[in-house]
């Protein structure tokens, strides 16, 4: 069986900046992936190139044996990757149901011809709400998104990327900014869409519940892979060590 | 019906057409365009050489609406790589652009533009009528796309491009169908405004008549069908029934243009929508 995803030699230079430099790594599918590393050492800039929102300088991406480098967001979206943004993007102006509810017709809106064909959002109405239930948002369907406060806004980003039946869902700091209650119901979330069978790359700072909740951990820095492999034995590497967390830091995560 | 009444109707249909059109390019799908004259000009001039040299009515209203269509899908592909303010600025360019190239064109009368085009052989009375079924058709079929996935999906494109992509939607695809869909109606309307005068010149379709259905648009509530029709027979009867109107036309359809923006965003939609809920409240 061919990996979820395949990343093979991908490197991107920002003027001066090397900021990917030769990554190479695969994901089995139904795997769980923490993808961790100081600030700057280049994760939101591969994930933008794992998402297509970022053209890589060579190397290529691959999901499900198939090279979608060249693809944009939205077609990767249509190939079973779904993704979270860090900085939450829901569409303000509609209320949560539509928002999930947009999302579940990923096959409606392939084409505009194809949308404009289809009227019925019954089918999508009903899953859209047992997404909603089931990421904790039962009751704000009739809200509008962009009046819902963070916790939520965060809960309705991965409401929507569950929506598009992904096989793969990339989550970009799902837990910043929520409070401990709401990190704790958010962690127990991800740890169902994982048992599901969906496999998840997880790019998160708050390292207690990677190591919590992770399989596989992969330690970027510089723009390069500098540990892969069991979260605590890659914890305990001192290169990883050095680079990402000092000492105490080490003690904590262990905790 | 007297012959001014006639001409006032046949008008109206007119400005419906390109105002719901209009609205489905910036109203649903987010995309400013500042330039609809130009393809309103561009199915109008298509028609007129189309019934100057086959007097054919169904085939002049077809290469009208393809005119328009070709010209706006073209124009959609800026839309592309321009957006928000950048986009309202190249389509103002369009639209110098078309005035420009119409007024050094012999084949297109040049200054002089296109006279003594045939007649529909329906009347005055007849046009008015076939401009007012394509109007409710437009208006029908604005409703429909509206509570279409594809309305469903413009609003998402409007909003948020990067939102839109992660749920699978691809904004090119969708800009380009806005465009393709609403300059054809532009076209189209066009196609109906040679038949009502028989006489086209350039400036029929200036900068300053785009900037006319925009302010329909936004007055009837960007995204709304129901204000947008509501707006473009009000302004399109303003001049008409008020003298002084039609003499500062510019400044008071500017001046509300801004007081608009400035203080009811939403449009007469949105006012009417805020009445209905006070009412229902009391």
């Amino acid at each position: 069986m061919s990996a979820a995803i395949e990343i093979d030699n991908v490197a991107i230079r920002f003027g001066g900046i090397q900021a990917v430099d030769g990554v190479s790594f695969a994901v089995k599918a139904g795997d769980f992936v923490g993808l961790i590393g100081p600030n700057g050492a280049g994760k939101t800039t591969l994930i933008r190139i794992v998402a297509g929102m970022l053209r890589p300088d060579r190397g290529r991406v691959k999901l499900a044996g198939s090279d979608v480098t060249g693809d944009g967001t939205a077609t990767r979206v249509r190939r079973g990757l779904a993704l979270t943004h860090q900085i939450v993007r829901p569409f303000r102006e509609m209320t949560v149901l539509d928002n999930v509810v947009l999302a579940a017709g990923i096959h409606r809106t392939l084409n505009p011809f194809r949308a404009l064909l289809h009227i019925d959002r019954k089918r999508e109405s009903e899953r859209a709400g047992n997404i909603i239930a089931q990421v904790g948002l039962a009751g704000t369907e009739r809200k509008l998104a962009g009046s819902l406060p963070l916790g939520q806004m965060k809960r309705l980003e991965v409401a929507r990327a569950l929506a598009v039946d992904p096989k793969v869902i990339l989550l970009d700091e799902p837990l910043a900014g929520l409070n401990h209650t709401e990190a704790a119901t958010q962690v127990e979330t991800i740890s169902e869409v994982h048992k599901s069978g969906i496999t998840v790359i997880l790019v998160e700072h708050n390292l207690e519940e990677v190591m919590r909740i992770c399989r596989r951990l992969l330690v970027l820095n510089n723009g390069q892979v500098i540990g892969d492999g069991d979260p605590r034995a890659v914890m305990a590497d001192p290169v990883v060590h050095d680079a990402y967390v000092g000492g105490g830091m080490v003690t904590h995560a262990e905790a | 019906m007297s012959a001014y009444e006639v001409s006032i109707v046949s008008i109206i249909g007119i400005n419906v057409i390109l105002a719901v059109s209009l609205n489905m390019i910036s109203g649903f799908c987010g995309q400013i365009s500042l330039g609809h004259g130009a393809f309103f000009g561009a199915g109008a001039y298509a028609a007129a050489l189309a019934m100057v040299s086959t007097g054919s009515v169904t085939l002049a209203l077809c290469v009208a609406l393809i005119t328009g269509s070709i010209l706006g899908i073209i124009v959609g592909f800026a839309s592309l790589r321009v957006r928000t303010d950048f986009l309202a600025v190249t389509t103002i360019g369009v639209n110098f652009l078309f005035i420009g190239f119409v007024r050094k064109q012999a084949w297109l009368g040049g200054e002089m533009g296109i006279s003594a085009i045939p007649a529909t052989g329906l009347g005055a009375a007849g046009n008015m009528v076939m401009i007012l079924l394509f109007a409710c058709a437009t208006v029908a079929l604005s409703f429909y796309i509206s509570r279409s996935w594809m309305g469903f999906a413009f609003r998402a494109v409007g909003e948020d491009e990067g939102a839109a992509a992660t749920v699978g939607i691809s904004s090119a695809a969708y800009k380009l169908a806005a465009f393709g869909i609403g300059t054809a109606l532009a076209g189209l309307a066009g196609g109906l405004y040679t038949f009502f005068t028989q006489f086209i010149t350039a400036d029929a379709f200036d900068f300053i008549l785009s900037v006319m259905l925009m302010a329909m648009v936004v007055i009837g509530g960007i995204g709304s069908t129901w204000g947008v029709v509501v707006a473009a027979i009000g302004l399109t009867l303003l001049p008409e029934a008020m003298r002084f109107v039609n003499d500062y036309r510019l400044l008071i359809f500017g001046g509300l243009l801004v007081l608009v923006i400035r203080l009811a965003p939403g449009g007469l939609a949105a006012m009417a929508h805020g009445l209905f809920l006070r009412v229902k409240r009391s």
